[in-house]
């Protein structure tokens, strides 16, 4: 059980198209086409990432912005596929990359909860059961009725989060998605990750706040331009990233 | 095998959000209407009428039963035209969520036909409609409706699938295929008889427009109540396959790409 791992990367590369303008139409395509100015100008969001996380650890993903960190949890959720490379997963997932992602701001709050349930994979009559502990835990009882789109970002973001994380999941994704609630909010939401790390779930937690990754983590992974800088325990981690960054603000 | 069991597991794991998608788009429809549903048997009838109107004193067919004959054909045309629309735009307009969240793609296209597809059943109710007005004889046959249906909704989800992948990369399609979609309404046998057209361009429909074969079933049943000719049927089933055959590939062979266009 306990050398069992939950995600394993394997040389992963992750390429985009970067060419200065993106072409989208055919009638662009076939002048280019004619012109022979059809470019694939390739970008490596990613080169050749491996590591492998056990089942039950929690892992820091930092780095500085466009480093690679996000697109590294959308290729372990499946969103991206990689262009060489594998991904293994080992459990369930619940992505929190966006809460609230799959809401449809014309519907109500109600209808959202079996949408976004649904998005999940739940079925219908799972969500009746853990509605009233959905919406308990939101603390959203007085605007059920009201369409998503007069919600403030906030409160879709605590209904998000409850839906997202009404099942322990064995692998759970976090981006950076808690910075918007209230403080009394971002706190249950932490109490919520930290019940759901005692009862085994992996943890992969992207943050631009060292001390927050350092708090809720016990591995870190240092991700610079796709490349990853270093990998392992996260102090030695964390310390290595400070470092640098100090070097180069003296620069 | 294994690859087509493990599909079917995960697709068995999304039917709820499938419904729930389906539910979403009819509830939306007509969320903000006084006469709510009534409108999907009303706007149909309103057309029928205009049709009716049009066709009957200013272009005179020598049609019995004129409204049925144009009924018939304009709910099949309307379905395909809606749901391949709908479909077309299923996979760059769920962009925000496919970038946030792993869900099948397919999931969004199979919904966009699926709720078009009820949304016809809705405009069945006008036709039953006209069916009554118009004193067609019920028959036993009738129960081979639904087989006709079926063969539409197959063909649809091809091209659908088609569409909508075809979108991703293209947006210009959308132009492309309006012109298209006016073409085919015009070489489809809606509001004319098909005897009206040279004979040449009759083999060519005949021969190529998967929708003549579908119409003509369906007017057989109520207007000759008569079985359809099975070499129609067996023509629209293939059809109907060859065409999600060729849309599941493209959409398979191109949906990892997807995520770099949206």
């Amino acid at each position: 059980m306990e050398n069992e791992y939950a995600v394993r990367v394997e040389h992963a590369v992750v390429r985009f198209n970067m060419a200065s303008e993106r072409i989208d139409n055919l009638k662009e395509y076939f002048v280019k086409l004619l012109r022979r100015e059809l470019m694939f100008k390739e970008f490596f969001a990613l080169k050749d990432v491996s590591f492998e996380v056990k089942k039950g650890e929690a892992w820091g993903i930092i780095g500085t912005n466009g480093s690679g960190k996000s697109t590294l949890l959308k290729l372990i959720c499946g969103i991206l596929k990689p262009y060489k490379g594998t991904v293994t997963i080992n459990g369930t997932i619940a992505p929190l990359i966006e809460l609230g992602a799959g809401f449809d701001g014309d519907l109500t709050a109600r209808e959202n909860i079996f949408l976004n349930g649904a998005v999940l994979g739940y079925d219908k009559k799972f969500m009746e059961q853990h509605f009233d502990e959905i919406v308990d835990f939101a603390e959203l009882w007085d605007f059920l009725d009201m369409p998503i789109k007069n919600y403030s970002s906030g409160m879709a973001a605590r209904l998000g989060f409850a839906i997202a994380t009404i099942v322990r999941p064995d692998i759970l994704i976090c981006d950076e998605v808690l910075s918007v609630g209230d403080y009394a909010f971002q706190k249950k939401c932490e109490r919520r990750m930290a019940e759901m790390r005692e009862s085994g779930t992996t943890l992969l937690y992207v943050s631009h706040s060292i001390e927050s990754v350092k708090e809720i983590c016990d591995h870190a992974l240092w991700l610079d331009k796709g490349i990853v800088k270093k990998y392992g325990d996260v102090d030695t981690v964390a310390e290595a990233y400070i470092e640098k960054l100090k070097q180069k603000e003296k620069k | 095998m294994d690859k087509f069991m493990r599909r079917l597991a995960v697709f068995q794991h999304y039917r709820p959000l499938l419904s729930q998608l389906v539910v979403k788009d009819i509830k939306l429809k007509y969320r903000r209407s006084f006469l709510g549903y009534l409108w999907s048997i009303l706007n149909p009838l309103m057309i029928m009428g205009i049709m009716v109107l049009v066709f009957s004193s200013m272009f005179r067919f020598d049609i019995q039963n004129y409204p049925v004959y144009l009924i018939i054909g304009q709910t099949i045309f309307n379905f395909v035209s809606e749901a391949t629309n709908q479909a077309m735009w299923s996979i760059t307009g769920n962009a925000a969520l496919m970038k946030k969240t792993y869900v099948p793609k397919y999931i969004f296209t199979l919904s966009r036909v699926t709720s078009s597809f009820v949304n016809m059943i809705f405009a069945l109710g006008a036709m039953l409609l006209v069916f009554i007005i118009c004193r067609i004889h019920f028959s036993l046959n009738m129960l081979f409706i639904p087989v006709i249906l079926i063969q539409v909704y197959i063909f649809s989800m091809g091209l659908g699938l088609f569409l909508a992948a075809g979108t991703v990369f293209f947006r210009d399609i959308q132009y492309i295929y309006s012109a298209f979609l006016t073409a085919w309404m015009y070489v489809t046998p809606i509001f004319y008889p098909i005897s009206q057209l040279p004979e040449n361009l009759q083999r060519c429909i005949k021969h190529f427009n998967p929708l003549y074969a579908y119409i003509t079933q369906f007017r057989t049943i109520v207007l000759e109540s008569m079985c359809p000719d099975m070499r129609l049927v067996v023509y629209g089933f293939v059809v109907a396959f060859l065409m999600m055959g060729f849309g599941t590939l493209v959409f398979m062979k191109s949906q990892d790409r997807f995520i770099l266009y949206i």
